[in-house]
């Protein structure tokens, strides 16, 4: 059923998690310049960038095809369905019916696979490099994460993101030990796929070593302002995901303006202690070489397992 | 006496390192070398010079170090015979110059490899810079650059070409791996963006120029280029800077490599994406740097040293200060060594990484810090011992495992070492003069000047004309030896690695790109 306040209220999630996203952004990189005694830029860097980005000339690499030029857009358009299907601050979701949980990992798939190919369109080394590396990085994910949303699926019986939180945020008080081990699990993966530390290094300047950044080097103006929108996106997707899942109290039932209205501080607190845990994470760890990647998503997967067979063991 | 079993006349060069210089034909040169070889020397600089204002046609110089001391053998080649037989069968690093001098002079090695090393682009192989006819000055146009790598065949191998232009802020030089997978199988590296004609540019210039440009041969080693050629020209003045001088020298090159060391650090934690490090050893350096800009009036110290002693004394309360800093310094870094070797992600990424084995750095001929993380017990400060080292007595240290891991130790071991010498000089230094007057440099004489920089060795070989002012003038980098020993380290590791190996040997493109 869709309603002219679902949508709405649909409309002004999805508009602000596209205000919000480089905000999140912004602080977490915040965090880690206070964390090594640094100044910082501000948590409203990521927005100076994007403006910035957006009023230059976007140049196109030679012989780069249709797909190069289109697969910004995508990606955009990929990470702001995303953005819609997952509960942010409250989870009556029109358009949630439309892409499951499982959807949800076929989103993220599509835009992996379009920017991997563009990354492989214009024809340079990096590109390729960074392709193949995320291709590797991403097909070893996408199970772990896939496990972790069948564990949570199994707990409310549905595979709807909005049915889930809804279930795991409305039921009585229930100590679920097979979301602790999904938790650990979904956090590494969160770390893999948004390209942080331990497994990528979202600052550096070094070409050989990068994996995301390796793909998008080709890109320039207003085409990497909508890619570094989408990152920031992505990660803004991933922390709700994970806090609805796992920190689901506080949001709001129905989609009444109120009840989103006084879930929003709650969600930009929850927000503000998870961007600061990953900040802690990252400053504390190395980068791993690149082969201990495998190492560490099988871990998150087995991980996964676990909860889902704890799962079974402990709460049916 | 250390070449005493040559056959050619030796001449004992006067100075601060035992060095003698002799002359001995083209044919002589693979004898001699491998002689020098038996005996557990190496070759430590190899260049051409133009001798044809006295007549002579060109030359082919040749510097040979051992423990004891240092060989110039200069070798002359008439107009009508530049060749001169390849000696990198011998002397591995002697390649590269080998085909640098040819590229700069036209004399020819006669050696299997007949690419250019420093000619790029439009300059013309007909093109000889440093002869005395070469204007020096000449322009060319942007040309196209065919240089012909070593291709690897094999199913799924594939190149992936770097540089010369970095994303990040380093020095020019392009990098081709030829990889399958992730993991390199040779790399190929290929220098010379930067050269600048420092050799041509030395020509002419009054001896207190010359050491203002010799600084400048590689900036992160400006003391230690100073020194040297302070040292070259004290050679040919008879002078011995005073006491005083000397120590604040052995001040102020101490003081660069804990910089540099320091630096250093946090770059290799930061390529190992612990960005803490690099705050915390940039923050380290910084002090430094700014104690050096407060007590000598330069950051980086650079003109600090000029022939015949230094050119600033140290202001009252510095050595207070210098001890005050050496003291919080060497707690500093013993916690940040502490977190360093208890960081498991770290360590994970140091150990085994870039190893270079004693056996190949041995035949590669590697000297300076990366030979030392090797077994290669080479360090002009603990051997020649140039003073005040004779009487500070350096501790070198060496390991033997030679990975990334083996440098970075390395790098803690010399600072804590530096750290005491630096209190050592506190202690001896005594009020003096600071500097000599150099009169009146003997016309056509030669020296050597010799001095191990944070990197390796940095040497300054110098000839005067008839009015004293420079006639030719060399300075060699210990980059030249160490670079090729970088493609052995990088073998059969991963690519996402190379950049840390790469940082962990850290050495100059500019120093050996003259």
């Amino acid at each position: 059923m869709i309603s002219w306040p679902g949508l709405a209220a649909q409309f002004t999630e999805m508009l602000l998690a596209v205000l919000l996203a480089p905000i999140l952004q912004g602080w977490v990189n915040q965090c880690r310049a206070w964390m090594q005694n640094k100044s910082g830029p501000g948590i409203l860097q990521p927005y100076r960038t994007l403006r910035k980005l957006f009023a230059k000339e976007a140049v196109i690499a030679y012989g780069a095809s249709p797909l190069f030029r289109a697969t910004p857009y995508v990606l955009f358009a990929c990470m702001c369905l995303a953005a819609a299907i997952v509960p942010i601050l409250g989870t009556d979701l029109p358009f949630s019916p439309a892409a499951d949980a499982i959807a949800l990992v076929g989103i993220f798939a599509l835009a992996r696979v379009f920017i991997s190919l563009a990354a492989m369109d214009i024809g340079t080394a990096f590109g390729t490099l960074g392709a193949r590396r995320e291709m590797m990085v991403g097909f070893l994910a996408e199970p772990a994460l896939l496990m972790v949303l069948f564990t949570v699926s199994l707990i409310a019986h549905s595979t709807s993101l909005a049915t889930i939180v809804q279930h795991l945020a409305q039921a009585k008080f229930v100590i679920y030990p097979s979301l602790a081990f999904a938790g650990v699990a979904f956090t590494m993966v969160s770390l893999a796929e948004n390209a942080r530390i331990p497994v990528d290094n979202p600052s550096t300047h070094l070409e050989l070593t990068m994996i995301h950044e390796a793909m998008v080097l080709e890109y320039s103006g207003r085409h990497l302002a909508l890619i570094e929108l989408s990152a920031a996106l992505k990660l803004f997707v991933y922390s709700c995901i994970g806090i609805a899942l796992f920190f689901p109290f506080g949001i709001a039932a129905g989609g009444d303006a109120l009840g989103l209205l006084l879930a929003l501080p709650v969600l930009v607190a929850k927000l503000a202690v998870g961007g600061f845990a990953m900040a802690v994470i990252e400053m504390v760890s190395a980068k791993m070489r690149i082969f201990r990647a495998p190492e560490y998503l099988g871990a998150a997967f087995l991980l996964a397992v676990l909860a889902m067979l704890i799962h079974f063991l402990l709460e049916i | 006496m250390a070449f005493e079993s040559l056959s050619p006349q030796l001449t004992e060069l006067p100075g601060a390192v035992p060095a003698w210089r002799a002359d001995a034909s083209a044919a002589e040169l693979p004898d001699i070398c491998q002689v020098v070889k038996d005996q557990g020397g190496r070759l430590a600089a190899l260049w051409g010079t133009d001798e044809q204002d006295r007549g002579e046609g060109y030359a082919l110089n040749l510097v040979l170090a051992k423990p004891e001391g240092i060989l110039w053998l200069k070798s002359a080649l008439p107009v009508d015979r530049l060749q001169y037989p390849d000696l990198s069968p011998i002397f591995y690093p002697a390649q590269r110059m080998q085909r640098a001098a040819r590229d700069l002079l036209g004399i020819d090695a006669e050696a299997a490899d007949r690419r250019p090393w420093l000619r790029h682009a439009a300059w013309q192989e007909t093109d000889r810079p440093l002869r005395r006819e070469a204007a020096g000055a000449t322009v060319y146009d942007q040309g196209g650059n065919d240089y012909a790598f070593v291709s690897v065949i094999g199913d799924g191998v594939h190149e992936i070409p770097v540089g010369p232009v970095h994303a990040g802020t380093i020095e020019p030089g392009h990098f081709r791996f030829s990889i399958v997978g992730e993991k390199v199988l040779r790399l190929e590296e290929h220098l010379g963006y930067t050269h600048k004609g420092v050799d041509k540019r030395f020509q002419g210039m009054a001896l207190a120029e010359g050491a203002k440009l010799a600084g400048r041969v590689s900036g992160d080693s400006t003391v230690a280029y100073a020194w040297a050629f302070s040292m070259a020209a004290e050679s040919i003045a008879g002078v011995t800077p005073p006491e005083r001088a000397l120590w604040l020298r052995a001040l102020m090159l101490e003081r660069e490599r804990v910089a540099n060391h320091l630096g250093d650090l946090g770059y290799l934690g930061n390529d190992g994406g612990l960005a803490f490090g690099l705050a915390q050893f940039m923050r380290l350096k910084e002090d430094v740097l700014r104690l050096n800009e407060k007590l000598f009036g330069h950051r980086y110290l650079m003109d600090r040293i000029v022939p015949g002693g230094v050119a600033c004394d140290l202001a009252r309360g510095g050595i207070e200060a210098i001890v005050a800093e050496c003291g919080a310094l060497e707690r500093e870094v013993r916690l940040l060594k502490d977190i360093y070797d208890d960081h498991p992600g770290l360590q994970d990424r140091f150990l085994t990484c870039g190893r270079l084995t004693p056996n190949t750095a041995s035949k590669l001929g590697v000297i300076g810090l990366a030979g030392r993380a090797s077994s290669q017990a080479w360090d002009a400060r603990a051997q020649a011992a140039p003073a005040p080292y004779d009487v500070l007595g350096v501790r070198m240290k060496t390991h033997k495992n030679g990975d990334v891991a083996a440098r970075v130790i390395m790098r803690f071991d010399e600072i804590f070492e530096s750290l005491r010498l630096i209190r050592a000089v506190t202690e001896r230094i005594a009020p003096g003069e600071i500097a000599l007057p150099l009169a009146s440099a003997p016309a056509g004489r030669m020296g050597l000047g010799w001095i191990e920089g944070w990197r390796g060795e940095s040497m300054v070989a110098l000839d005067l004309d008839a009015n004293g002012s420079i006639r030719s003038c060399h300075a060699h980098d210990p980059s030249w030896q160490n670079w090729p020993a970088l493609a052995f380290a990088v073998n059969g590791n991963i690519v996402p690695d190379f950049p840390l190996i790469n940082k962990s040997f850290n050495l100059s493109y500019s120093g050996c790109d003259l």
